[in-house]
């Protein structure tokens, strides 16, 4: 168990830029998330940590110790592939003790430490079994068995899910969360996954292009995003952008929609002044704070028709359109309406967000 | 009922196949079984018309004379001293290289291709001036000289063929033993090329092969100390004619450990290690 502290961090295949100025701080027995859409760097960072990428510049620093140019094997790091990387001429057993084989521990201390891990993740039986001989989930335990038995600083997870299919993937995320809470220890996980990310991490860095967009709690960062990139990345079904105008309306600013309609401003907006009429915004609001306008005051009602119907089972989708813009709601399933039915919306403002069309920054006003 | 069953029972029954493998088998077996009976049949039976299939009084005559009198056995053992040394050597060479081409694409793109390329270089265009190296250094006619020639003949197929198995075993599983706690080296020799096993033996037996068979340079490059096995068989071909007992004789010799070799590594040759290294 260490922290981990990556200051100035970048990496360059070539000329080509893959990690663009990190700076990270994870604590001692966080739980870490990196997130982010395919190619934004983050498994060629979590790759940097691990030593299996040299870095271009910067420093990386695990329980107050540079590693910038030690191999992988002294970081006392442990790592889980993608693709498990289980070695197949070894029996499980051997897998799992490789480490401790290659670090020179007594053949009974191997043997123990391989039955505990094994115990805990409930392989005890598949020791004698070959790789090839194993199913999708039992790899992937075996995998994460090599990993703790060295009993490691820091955990090191790439993407270690997605060759998995859906029902095991939920059943291996409840184990890792778990044994997160067990071990305590410093967990770093890479996923595309949105889903796996909010529920796993204590923290999400959430990266694009090379770069990290934002970093907090899964809520922070789903309630307060910082740029539409995170707004429309967290969250599912995705948050409905609706462009618009900012134009005075008497003593404030409203939002006004192509069509001419006017909304006022979301409640984070900050004050705006007559002076920024015109400028080009984007209202952002999840699906879960459009709904029906019965009876609550406190929404901002919208009339409009309904194009689509999507139910899920508990909540219901439905599709209309707002000045051209199609925006979905979530509905109570038992009263959807059906498609061409006339829905009088009600908007949360209080809950949404005003996105800078140009800069793609969610504009907040300073918190009190 | 009972002839449409048998009709389709015989349907079942590849014909043409049959066939064909049996024509086959004749092909390539009547050559050898003709070269073992000339091996024991008197010298009077050779060329005999009608052809003798089976001489009526086999000698082993041949053999003697071919082991001994013409240096066979000789031959013999220096083809294995020096074809087994010079396939160890261009495995190991050749792992070394293959590995840090298929890995680290050492030299680009075009050291792999300028390894193969060597292959296609007539021997008689270099052969003049190793021999001429070889006399100034001593090397001519010498065990080492000849294993340091085969291995350098090689070792292009034994590189490309290693390559193309290298490229095969998924990264992950070396990046894996790196963070467990191997450095490099230990990454290669105790994931990698146990795992490239079946590619490592197939190219060793195409190269041991190669040296077992090879016969311009051995015929330049020595004489009557380090002579190789192939190189025996000029002297079966003189003035008198030609010597068909002891020819075939040393042949039959000499294609025992062709077949112990192809006994021996057949399983690694068929065996595909890699399978549930990763998914799938």
């Amino acid at each position: 168990m260490a922290p981990v502290k990556i200051t100035g961090l970048h990496k360059r295949f070539g000329t080509v830029p893959a990690v663009r100025g990190i700076d990270l701080t994870v604590a001692d027995g966080e739980f870490t998330v990196l997130v982010g859409p395919s190619g934004c760097g983050k498994s060629t960072l979590l790759r940097t940590i691990a030593g299996l990428e040299d870095l271009s510049e910067g420093t990386i620093e695990i329980g107050g110790r540079v590693v910038n140019d030690m191999r992988p094997k002294d970081r006392d790091v442990a790592m889980v592939f993608q693709d498990y990387a289980l070695y197949p001429h070894m029996t499980v057993a051997r897998n799992i003790g490789f480490g401790l084989r290659a670090r020179k521990f007594p053949p009974a201390e191997i043997d123990t430490r391989v039955r505990r891990a094994a115990a805990m993740l409930g392989i005890e039986l598949l020791l004698d079994r070959y790789p090839r001989q194993l199913s999708g989930g039992q790899r992937q335990r075996v995998a994460i068995g090599r990993a703790i038995v060295r009993n490691p600083q820091i955990f090191l997870f790439d993407e270690p899910l997605s060759n998995l299919d859906a029902q095991l993937r939920d059943e291996m995320r409840s184990e890792i969360k778990r044994l997160h809470q067990d071990l305590g220890a410093t967990m770093i996980y890479v996923t595309h996954d949105q889903i796996e990310a909010m529920t796993l991490a204590d923290r999400i860095v959430l990266m694009n292009a090379g770069q990290i967009e934002q970093v907090g709690t899964p809520l922070d960062l789903y309630e307060r995003p910082a740029t539409r990139f995170v707004a429309g990345f967290l969250g599912s079904p995705k948050i409905n952008f609706i462009p618009a105008t900012l134009a005075a309306g008497g003593s404030s600013v409203l939002l006004k929609l192509g069509d001419g309609q006017t909304l006022p401003l979301p409640a984070s907006a900050p004050q705006l002044s007559a002076s920024d009429s015109g400028r080009l915004v984007e209202l952002g609001i999840r699906p879960q704070h459009v709904g029906r306008a019965n009876g609550d005051g406190a929404r901002t009602r919208i009339k409009s028709a309904i194009e689509l119907v999507q139910p899920t089972g508990s909540r219901t989708f439905v599709t209309f359109r707002l000045a051209g813009t199609p925006v979905m709601a979530e509905l109570d399933a038992h009263d959807p309406g059906r498609p061409g039915d006339e829905i009088e919306a009600g908007f949360d403002m209080r809950r949404a967000v005003l996105i800078d069309s140009e800069t793609g920054r969610v504009l907040r006003a300073v918190s009190p | 009922m009972i002839a449409n069953l048998s009709i389709r029972r015989l349907r079942r029954v590849p014909i043409a196949s049959i066939l064909f493998l049996a024509i086959f088998l004749l092909f390539i077996l009547v050559p050898l079984y003709w070269m073992a009976m000339t091996s024991i049949k008197p010298s009077d039976d050779y060329l005999a018309v009608p052809p003798v299939w089976f001489p009526a009084h086999p000698t082993l005559v041949h053999y003697g004379a071919a082991l001994f009198a013409y240096r066979g056995l000789t031959g013999l053992l220096n083809s294995v001293i020096i074809s087994t040394a010079a396939t160890i050597l261009s495995a190991f060479l050749g792992t070394l290289m293959a590995y840090s081409l298929a890995r680290f694409n050492t030299g680009g793109q075009h050291l792999s291709f300028w390894v193969l390329s060597q292959r296609f270089l007539p021997p008689i265009a270099i052969i003049l001036p190793i021999f001429l190296i070889y006399r100034g250094v001593g090397l001519h006619d010498t065990h080492i000289g000849l294993v340091l020639a085969y291995t350098v003949l090689t070792l292009p197929v034994t590189v490309w063929m290693m390559y193309a198995y290298f490229r095969q075993v998924p990264r992950s599983l070396e990046e894996a033993a790196l963070v467990d706690g191997c450095t490099r080296w230990q990454a290669l020799w105790r994931v990698a090329v146990p795992l490239a096993v079946p590619g490592i033996v197939a190219a060793a037996v195409f190269a041991f092969i190669a040296c077992w068979t090879e016969f311009f340079f051995a015929l330049l490059l020595t004489s009557r100390n380090a002579f190789t096995l192939p190189t025996v068989f000029r002297a079966f071909i003189g003035f008198q004619g030609a010597l068909y007992g002891e020819s075939s004789a040393l042949s039959v010799v000499s294609l025992v450990p062709s077949i112990a070799l192809g006994i021996l590594v057949q399983r690694h040759l068929v065996r595909g290690l890699t399978l549930g290294a990763v998914r799938g």
